[in-house]
């Protein structure tokens, strides 16, 4: 029977299915970080049950650590990321500490050491983790009674998602980036259009993506709604996880390999919804609301809530632009930041600090403007370390940071102040997001390193139109 | 996990579309390692506004959150069912929730109601009119009863069960262990471990 990438990936993991019930669907490798796992292994403590699997269960410290050098000072911090070290050695789970060469960002560091690999089943408890759908797995974030069952079961009981197929066809004007294809469907579908759906990435445009440009796309479907995002695995994946870690070798590497060229969608295969997209058409994308679908391309203005059709749609624009102190008419490349964040789990990657960094070479951070830089793990810091990246970046006067979440969402000390405005490569615009009364625009790292130069939101191109900088070589190499 | 049969509590009008879990706990309230004490976390920057509905003393001690569409969306963090749930909330009703949230609450038995948005609309002009007023929500029959108005709602099936019964997700897995254990030994052995390298 023919079938979607997703429907293969799900029918090769059901353990158990019953008739009005949810299949039990296998769990191949589970990611647990500080913050959603104290409350689960408890659970198990009370209920005296063991974590059935721990050589499929990896954690890392991320959400709380500080990026600054020294120990966590908040002591409500430090307790959470003591409790997770404390129950890793209790159940035998195997950890990644602050400090350690392989901590970062859960969702950076299982692909970096080939943990992620196609037709895997992955989990975590945190919404991010729909990024290694880019491997073609079946990854999806989750909470933390769902942490529970599977740190018990290494199972967890599900309804099937639904398919939507996100056709991406042509190619990628220079410039424009994985990030800015990721907030053109979002703002095409809106938050909730990805309910209940997988999303699959396809045509030429998404082919062309590298493995960690594929991340970014991935990373942000829960933006859309969608659990998950996925691409089916192709050369660009096989040469990505070949020599990795934990990769399959010899003989299991070709077996693997045989395996996963079947994990596509079949030609005859049908989905649930599809929406088309023309990558010829895009350009760079910036959020102007408060939420991730509330975005325009930059060469635009602030939309107007008042020419809005919906009455919710209408509402919830006028509340943003309120939040976000903008008033419809103004152009997008006229709003002036305060701060740039490069990093987290959807732009953390060394081909993210790469982009931004060809943008600043040899330039200088707007006066007035605070330029964070936070790579996504401690592997991808000292690659940058090894290609001279930290230099251009501080010889540019932006600050370089030790890896972890940091600004994405606040939880450490690396916060906006209320009323500060950004430009960031995360992945929500959210109010209150990177800190209480922070305002925030999503943007790809070009854009972020070009906005952080001319201190208003700008794409390598206004750059090059304005005499400033590297920006002609920036738009090289972007995707 | 306590049974659920039916619910009467103050009604709650929240006329806002994409409550975002950040919105329904910020993440600087995420630090506690307990599943307990997160209310005074719920809608932390909103409840800074004195006009806030949960700053009006008609609506303080609602247990039934009427909302708009796509609540729930954003992060995973079941933080915010914990918070809504410490605070004295046992439904919550809107026209579309997002995935992660539904779930969550599911197996902690916040009843998560999904009403047209039409009939969210008539609920919202009610107890704006009646603050106060009580809204009786039946997962037995699958309604919700707010002064002359009676919406059905939509849960799925399994969810309604577990909660009807107060059953616990990890008990009835575990009932099949068995087959847990026979589906491990037919996994390809190439399939990665976290051990070693």
């Amino acid at each position: 029977m023919s079938g979607t990438l997703a429907e293969k990936v799900w029918d090769a993991h059901v353990v158990r299915r019953s008739e009005g019930e949810p299949d039990l669907l296998y769990i191949d490798l589970h990611l647990l970080h500080e913050v959603t796992s104290p409350q689960a292994f408890d659970g198990l403590r009370l209920a005296g049950r063991k974590v059935r699997r721990p050589d499929l269960t990896l954690a890392t410290e991320d959400h709380n650590v500080p990026t600054t050098p020294g120990p966590i000072t908040d002591l409500v911090s430090r307790t959470q990321v003591e409790t997770l070290r404390r129950n890793c050695e209790e159940f035998g789970v195997r950890l990644f500490p602050m400090g350690d060469a392989e901590q970062g960002i859960v969702h950076v560091v299982g692909p970096q050491r080939g943990l992620t690999q196609p037709g895997m089943t992955i989990v975590c408890g945190d919404s991010h983790t729909s990024t290694h759908g880019a491997f073609g797995a079946l990854a999806f974030g989750i909470g933390t009674s769902e942490v529970e069952h599977v740190l018990a079961t290494q199972t967890l009981p599900l309804k099937p998602f639904k398919t939507m197929a996100i056709n991406v066809e042509g190619e990628l004007r220079p410039g424009v980036t994985a990030k800015d294809v990721v907030l053109a469907v979002i703002a095409k579908i809106g938050t909730g259009g990805g309910q209940g759906y997988v999303l699959e990435y396809r045509g030429s445009a998404i082919r062309s993506l590298s493995m960690e440009a594929r991340m970014t796309v991935c990373n942000m479907s829960i933006e859309a709604g969608a659990r998950a995002g996925m691409i089916a695995p192709d050369e660009t994946t096989f040469d990505y996880l070949k020599d990795r870690e934990h990769a399959p070798t010899g003989a299991a590497w070709d077996a693997a390999v045989e395996d996963w060229k079947q994990l596509r969608t079949d030609d005859d295969a049908v989905f649930d919804a599809v929406v088309d997209l023309d990558a010829d058409a895009l350009t760079p994308f910036v959020t102007w609301g408060t939420n991730p679908g509330q975005g325009a391309p930059l060469s635009e203005a602030v939309p107007d809530p008042e020419r809005m059709g919906d009455e919710n749609e209408k509402a919830a624009a006028r509340r943003a632009l309120e939040y976000m102190g903008l008033e419809p008419g103004t152009r997008l490349r006229d709003i002036r930041v305060d701060t740039v964040f490069v990093g987290s789990c959807t732009n953390g990657r060394i081909e993210d600090l790469r982009a931004a960094a060809s943008v600043v070479k040899g330039q200088k951070v707007a006066d007035g403007v605070r330029m964070l830089v936070v790579p996504g793990s401690a592997r991808v810091r000292l690659q940058a370390e090894e290609e001279g990246l930290d230099q251009v970046f501080t010889e540019a006067g932006a600050e370089w940071r030790l890896p972890g979440c940091s600004m994405c969402l606040g939880m450490n000390p690396d916060q906006l102040a209320p009323g500060e405005r950004s430009a960031s490569t995360s992945n929500r615009n959210f109010e209150g997001r990177q800190g209480k009364g922070g305002r925030t625009h999503l943007v790809s790292p070009l854009v972020a390193a070009a906005t952080a130069l001319r201190g208003t939101l700008s794409s390598p191109a206004d750059l090059v139109d304005a005499g400033v900088g590297a920006g002609a070589d920036a738009t090289e190499g972007s995707k | 996990m306590d049974q659920f049969t039916t619910h009467t509590g103050i009604g709650v009008p929240l006329r806002r579309s994409n409550v975002d879990t950040d919105q329904i706990i910020p993440a600087v309230y995420l630090k506690r390692v307990t599943r307990t004490g997160f209310e005074d976390g719920l809608f932390a920057a909103w409840r800074k506004d004195e006009t806030f509905i949960l700053n009006n003393p008609s609506y303080a001690a609602g247990s039934v959150l009427v909302a708009g569409p796509d609540f729930g969306t954003g992060s995973s963090r079941e933080h915010a069912v914990w918070a809504l749930m410490n605070y004295g909330f046992r439904v919550v009703i809107s026209s579309r929730f997002a995935d992660i949230f539904r779930g969550n609450s599911g197996k902690q038995g916040l009843l998560t109601a999904q009403v047209a948005q039409d009939d969210v609309e008539l609920i919202w002009k009610y107890l704006e009119n009646e603050p106060g007023a009580p809204v009786t929500v039946d997962l037995v029959s699958r309604t919700v009863t707010a002064g002359d108005i009676v919406a059905p709602f939509e849960v799925d099936d399994y969810t309604r069960w577990r909660l009807l019964e107060g059953l616990d997700d990890i008990s009835l897995t575990l009932r099949h262990e068995q087959d847990v254990t026979d589906f491990e030994s037919r996994r390809p052995s190439y399939k990665p471990t976290t051990l070693g390298a």
